[in-house]
């Protein structure tokens, strides 16, 4: 298989993502999201260090595996923590930010 | 000890250690008394120091200069500090050490009624004042000089203050101290001006190129002038002459020590002391002959239709600094300067005697008073000493001084002024004896007849001040009697006469309408109608001076402020509601949602990729 055939899978698992992120109301979806965008770009370095012949990709995939773990756990903490602060997961009745 | 700089430099320090203590130690300044017998102490040594110095000034010739760099620069200290002892400087210095003396022991009796804390105040800016003067004294330089000159005047505006509830004696030293001021910007900028064209402040370096003609005289009328200006201002001529007079809202020991016998003829002193630097520019002595002639009678007009026994005295005193410029702008600095010393010994002693009344009668208005004679003869006989010196009857300090700056106008060759003293002359004699025959003698005025039991001679911490200064007034009258100082000029032989029959018209014209009242003062006042009523209104000249200061200045100050609030705060106010305006629009962006700050990161790297990848 050619490596333009993995980048096409990530570049759609990446447009994916962030259609979600963008779209979905839900904070857990858009947690989601953000997992298949990451999920994308590790697609893309393990892909690059196989047709490279060069390791540094996969090190890096095996890196970025637990972070990503670790960011997940992060987020949903602060979604439960939100909720029962504010009773509601919907991102738009989150605007606490604004200015 | 042979060096009279010596002693001259312990009489400056002492006041001026005595004023470090008071200032310092707040204990002992609250404690009015013993603060006050510090002071007295202190200014006591300062006495004798200055008497020592003059014993040793009249048996050396010429001077004794000692220095201290204060700013070094490479070519030698561009300004040093020092004291310069000569036969000028030390006898003023005595003079002001034995003035300041004796007002600081009169003090002790006429502020008794002061509080604890407020006499430990005065008696603080006695000291600094004492010192301050005596710099001025011996000032062997135009820096040192001009610096002891401005502590001066802050000390007058002190003192003149120092019933500062008071609103007119808050207002009247504001007065004074502006009015001083104006005059000591043209002063600072003639000595910058002076050491521009020399290269130096010093008064011997200076005098030494004024003999040897190395001083260029394009541009010196300038600077002179300038010099002048400060000094018509500390010595109140016209038209800086509006201070003085309500400058009488201080202390009456303040009175006579600043405003009578010492302060004010700063100017005087300083005009004796650089008077070969005016020597070098004719037109600017002319003009200080002419101003000083022109104040001596005006001063002695408006003294004729006051009833303040104060400001009778204050516009004498305006008038007598006006003779003794005459005499300086005539060429003979010397006459003016006998005046000085002998007008600070009887000014002194006149003011003194004039708070030794108000002290007893609790009024300066003189016909509130009356027939005080018979109830205070101690203080009728000292201000009596006090007021023949100043109206010039023979034998008696003033008037031999006063003849002489007659005989020094005439013979520097000013008819005109010549007139104008000498008819001041006869008016001095004229209000002096008017306030004498109202006060003194005469009927006893109503006003005090409840409580005429009160009405005493002075406790004697006020007594033996007078005592001392009208023993001097007849001692050196009688001095001169024997010993004449040394005359520069020819006298005319009618001249003696002539100022004698003027003083004596002048006595008997008061004694007429004020005593025997055999010419109606009334019908004087109706023949004198226009002079009198343009007097009252004190010429409007303070008109004309409240009229730059509230019409011209305030008018400039309004329009600045003006400017300042709708010009510049408008450009400022235009471009902070610009910049509220566009945050008030640009934080609608600011939703608070998460995504669309992710539509926005989206759009951005959109916008970026076309940018990057836009084929060039």
């Amino acid at each position: 298989m050619p490596l333009y055939a993995y980048l096409t899978l990530a570049a759609l698992l990446f447009a994916i993502g962030f259609f979600g992120v963008m779209t979905r109301r839900n904070t857990i979806g858009i947690l989601l999201g953000i997992e298949l965008m990451l999920n994308a770009v590790n697609i893309n370095l393990v892909a690059f260090a196989r047709f490279n012949a060069d390791i540094v990709g996969m090190v890096f995939t095996a890196f970025t595996i637990p972070i990503t773990v670790a960011e997940v756990a992060l987020g949903l903490a602060i979604v439960i923590l939100m909720f029962r602060m504010r009773r509601t997961a919907i991102a738009d009745h989150l605007d606490i930010l604004k200015g | 000890m042979t060096d009279p700089a010596q002693p001259a430099l312990l009489a400056l320090l002492l006041p001026a250690c005595a004023f470090l203590i008071l200032a310092v130690v707040a204990p002992l300044r609250r404690r009015g008394r013993l603060a006050a017998g510090l002071s007295v102490l202190f200014s006591a040594g300062a006495l004798a120091a200055a008497i020592a110095a003059l014993r040793l000034t009249a048996g050396m010739d010429g001077f004794s200069e000692w220095l201290w760099a204060w700013i070094p620069a490479e070519a030698g200290p561009l300004a040093s500090v020092g004291v310069l002892a000569d036969g000028d400087s030390a006898i003023m210095l005595v003079l002001v050490a034995l003035v300041s003396f004796l007002v600081q022991v009169y003090s002790l009796g006429y502020l008794s009624d002061e509080s604890m804390p407020a006499l430990g105040r005065y008696y603080a800016y006695q000291s600094l004042f004492a010192f301050s003067m005596m710099g001025l004294v011996l000032a062997p330089n135009f820096v040192q000089l001009f610096i002891c000159w401005e502590l001066v005047g802050l000390c007058s505006y002190l003192l003149i203050g120092y019933w500062y509830t008071r609103p007119e004696a808050a207002r009247a030293a504001v007065k004074a101290f502006w009015i001083t001021k104006a005059a000591d910007v043209g002063m600072l900028v003639g000595i910058v001006l002076l050491w521009r064209h020399t290269g130096t402040f010093n008064f011997l370096e200076l005098l030494q190129m004024a003999d040897g003609g190395a001083i260029p005289l394009a541009g010196l009328g300038v600077i002179t002038f300038c010099i002048y200006l400060g000094a018509s201002g500390k010595s109140a001529q016209f038209p800086f002459h509006i201070w003085l007079p309500d400058a009488m809202e201080g202390p009456t020991p303040v009175s006579a020590l600043i405003h009578a016998a010492t302060m004010v003829t700063a100017g005087v002193y300083l005009l004796t002391r650089t008077v070969w630097l005016f020597r070098l520019t004719p037109d600017v002595m002319e003009i200080i002959a002419w101003n000083g002639a022109f104040t001596a009678l005006l001063a002695a007009v408006l003294a004729c239709v006051q009833t303040d026994i104060k400001r009778v005295l204050a516009y004498s005193t305006v008038s007598q600094l006006g003779y003794m410029m005459a005499a300086i702008g005539a060429g003979f600095a010397s006459a003016g300067f006998l005046h000085l010393l002998t007008h600070g010994i009887f000014k002194a002693l006149l003011f003194l005697g004039a708070g030794a009344v108000i002290h007893a009668v609790g009024t300066n208005d003189i016909f509130r008073m009356g027939g005080l004679a018979r109830k205070m003869p101690q203080t009728a006989i000292v201000f009596l000493v006090g007021t023949v010196s100043l109206a010039g009857v023979p034998f008696f300090a003033g008037f031999f001084s006063k003849e002489e700056i007659l005989g020094a106008v005439l013979a520097g060759g000013f008819p005109g002024p010549f007139a104008m003293l000498l008819l001041g002359a006869f008016l001095t004699a004229f209000y002096m004896f008017r306030v004498v025959f109202i006060t003194f003698f005469g009927a006893p005025a109503a006003a005090h007849g409840a409580d005429a039991h009160h009405v005493h001679d002075a406790p004697p911490f006020m007594a033996l001040p007078l005592w001392i200064l009208a023993l001097l007034c007849v001692g050196i009258g009688a001095l001169f009697a024997f010993w004449h100082p040394k005359e520069e000029f020819e006298t005319l032989g009618w001249l003696t006469p002539t100022a004698i029959v003027v003083a004596f018209a002048g006595i008997v014209l008061a004694y007429l309408v004020y005593q025997r009242r055999a010419i109606s003062a009334d019908a004087l006042s109706r023949v004198f109608a226009p002079i009198r009523a343009a007097a009252l209104r004190r010429f409007w000249i303070d008109d004309v001076f409240s009229f730059i200061y509230r019409g011209l200045m305030l008018g400039l100050a309004k329009v600045v402020g003006w400017v300042d609030r709708y010009v510049v705060d408008g450009i400022l106010n235009v471009l902070s509601a610009w910049t509220l305006i566009a945050g008030g629009s640009l934080r609608r962006l600011q939703s608070g949602r998460a995504q669309d700050y992710v539509y926005g990161i989206a759009l951005g790297v959109l916008l970026l990729l076309v940018w990057v990848r836009w084929p060039r």
